[in-house]
């Protein structure tokens, strides 16, 4: 993946903080990481990528962020269905500021959102993905990106 | 004052667009999940105008926006969604979409873009 790509993922992630109270995200360096043992938090929000790249992304944050974000936004309901609800938003957000980059041969799924458990995220074992790390106030999420033309 | 349905896949921007709307101006008829339950609720309410997300599931945007354009071709469709390339946003106004507001948004770009899109209806 050339840097140019790569940063079209973390530009998809700051425009969605850019609305929340403070706009204080701070994006780590990338890094690649082996599939066998997946990047999960709390709750991750996947969208499935078919057309021009094959493979998945997806964000992944701890539920206390989560929760912190949904008040920030000005909603009150902190319930876990918020809290899928917003992990799932944040990733479509991203895959969607992708597919403007990319054109509409970046093909994205509706949000798939796993809760809980880790190993519930399944990526193919011989790729390896990118991972950007991203904090907001003093919580720690990621933006995966597992992708094969 | 204009009638408003709310169609999203997501509670959080459901709740969102419900607390934003300019209540002088809009009066919120029909709140629906994804396209095909609009498409359920439209005839019943008959809203004036819509926002309507696109990656929805059952019924995704572009479809249901062809489906109310069909049932009442006056009504006001803003689409809100992550989708922001030019593709989707043609198709979406060849469907019968009048507008586009990108997500995220705040809710001042929401009713800003309520406002340009019934500046020309009388209330």
């Amino acid at each position: 993946m050339t840097e140019d790509k790569l940063q079209i993922f973390i530009d998809g992630v700051s425009r969605y903080f850019e609305h929340t109270e403070g706009n204080d995200l701070r994006v780590g360096t990338p890094y690649l990481a082996a599939n066998s043992e997946p990047v999960s938090m709390d709750y991750t929000g996947i969208i499935g990528v078919s057309g021009s790249s094959k493979g998945c992304v997806y964000f992944t944050a701890p539920k206390a962020m989560l929760k912190h974000m949904i008040l920030s936004l000005g909603e009150p309901d902190t319930s876990e269905a918020n809290m899928v609800d917003l992990v799932g938003e944040v990733a479509n957000t991203i895959s969607g500021n992708a597919r403007r980059e990319l054109g509409k041969e970046f093909m994205i799924s509706v949000p798939v959102v796993v809760s809980g458990t880790p190993s519930r995220v399944h990526l193919p074992a011989d790729l390896r993905s990118y991972v950007v790390p991203a904090t907001w106030r003093s919580y720690h999420a990621a933006v995966v990106i597992c992708l094969q033309r | 004052m204009f009638s408003l349905m709310i169609v999203d896949d997501s509670n959080i921007i459901r709740s969102k667009i419900h607390r934003a709307h300019d209540r002088q101006r809009f009066h919120v008829v029909a709140v629906a999940k994804d396209g095909a339950e609009a498409v359920k609720l439209f005839q019943d309410s008959q809203p004036q105008v819509v926002t309507m997300d696109l990656t929805m599931p059952n019924m995704d945007g572009i479809a249901c926006i062809e489906t109310l354009a069909e049932l009442n071709p006056e009504v006001l469709i803003l689409v809100v969604s992550a989708l922001s390339d030019q593709a989707t946003g043609i198709e979406a106004l060849e469907k019968g979409a009048s507008g586009f507001l990108l997500k995220p948004f705040s809710e001042e770009q929401l009713r800003e873009a309520l406002d340009e899109l019934t500046e020309h209806l009388d209330d």
